[in-house]
């Protein structure tokens, strides 16, 4: 079995490492060229295709249980009609973030096929640990998706009500919040909140 | 006896009918002119104009109370906050130990009583539904006319009725 395989891969090696005998060099540069653009197109659509809502909610377990409850939300529907999809918060915006916060997505994957959260009670179960985590993220990165879209550095405080100005000046420009600290739950209902800073 | 029994039942039904059919007759009677919250007087088979949404109170300033044991009113808009078995969003800021770090005011000490008046380490299970007496305020006109006169504004008058 394992000198098979030596064999495979030494053939392999050889032919890669042997001078083209048939291919100009200008077919291979050009031949590469265009490869690349085609690799790298069909890679990017491929992962863009997968941070759609469409794609997102195509799983039973995303559909019935986050999905609906982000529709009475104020980042579903709004006066202004602008919206966020899942992936405005749920995956980075910069590129190498984004594959990173792809690679660990295959774990959801192995989550999906495996049943863990397919039923309502199974995701109740679960909600805490999958906030939490998602909680740690915004923490950890200072609230960076939120902030793709809402930055402290252009709110316009005055227009705000007292209460959220007071409360943005004092945690947000003064204190060390960041958003998650406060808006937990905005987006989905809250797990059992008891020992979760200050919700308890 | 059995046969009495019976007819003492048909009766009592007879009557029981003819008085829902009357106060029946009385409602649809005393609905005309009056106020319809649900339908606003527009007959069965059309279709009412809604009212418009009105804007809720949002300048969180402390109301006055009609009375001294009124619960407040929330001068601050409450869209989408969670209160149930999992969470309570408005204990998240006016809760004993939270008021420190957000300045809302503290709900009363009430609210930590039992119905002994035994004082708890947490919010009472039975206060813990904020909105069964607390609730915004918008600013739509009144439906109904009102007559209140806050109590002090009457002991007033009758102090000045007496001098």
């Amino acid at each position: 079995m394992f000198r098979w395989i030596g064999n495979v891969l030494g053939t392999f090696w050889r032919v890669f490492r042997s001078p083209s005998g048939y291919f100009s060099l200008g077919f291979l540069t050009v031949g590469g060229f265009i490869g690349g653009v085609l690799f790298w197109g069909g890679f990017n659509t491929a992962m863009e295709a997968t941070n759609t809502e469409q794609f997102c909610i195509s799983c039973h377990e995303m559909e019935a249980n986050v999905y609906q409850e982000i529709l009475p939300t104020i980042h579903y529907t709004n006066r202004s009609g602008v919206r966020a999809v899942c992936s405005d918060c749920h995956v980075p915006h910069n590129w190498t973030d984004k594959i990173a916060r792809k690679m660990q997505a295959s774990k959801e994957v192995w989550g999906h096929i495996f049943g863990v959260i397919d039923t309502r009670e199974k995701f109740l179960d679960h909600r805490l640990e999958m906030a939490s985590r998602e909680w740690r993220r915004f923490e950890a990165n200072d609230s960076l998706e939120c902030r793709n879209c809402h930055d402290e550095q252009y709110m316009d405080f005055t227009r705000q009500s007292p209460r959220a100005a007071a409360a943005h000046q004092r945690g947000l420009v003064e204190g060390d919040a960041t958003c998650i600290t406060c808006h937990k739950g905005i987006a989905h209902e809250l797990p059992d909140m008891a020992g979760v800073h200050g919700w308890e | 006896m059995r046969l009495f029994s019976v007819t003492v039942l048909s009766c009592i039904a007879a009557f029981s009918l003819l008085a829902a059919f009357s106060l029946l007759a009385l409602h649809s009677f005393a609905a005309e002119g009056e106020l319809d919250a649900l339908r606003a007087n527009v007959p069965l088979l059309e279709e009412p104009t809604p009212e418009p949404l009105y804007r809720v109170e949002d300048r969180s300033l402390r109301p006055v109370r009609e009375y001294p044991m009124q619960p407040p009113t929330i001068p601050h808009r409450i869209d989408n906050y969670q209160v149930d078995l999992n969470a309570n969003r408005c204990m998240a800021c006016h809760a004993r130990t939270r008021v420190g770090e957000t300045q809302a005011i503290m709900v009363s000490v009430t609210h930590y009583q039992d119905r002994e008046g035994n004082y708890l380490g947490d919010l009472s299970p039975r206060r813990y539904f904020c909105t069964q007496c607390h609730v915004p305020q918008t600013d739509a006109p009144s439906r109904v006319g009102n007559t209140f006169v806050d109590m002090s504004d009457l002991i007033r008058g009758s102090r000045q009725r007496s001098e």
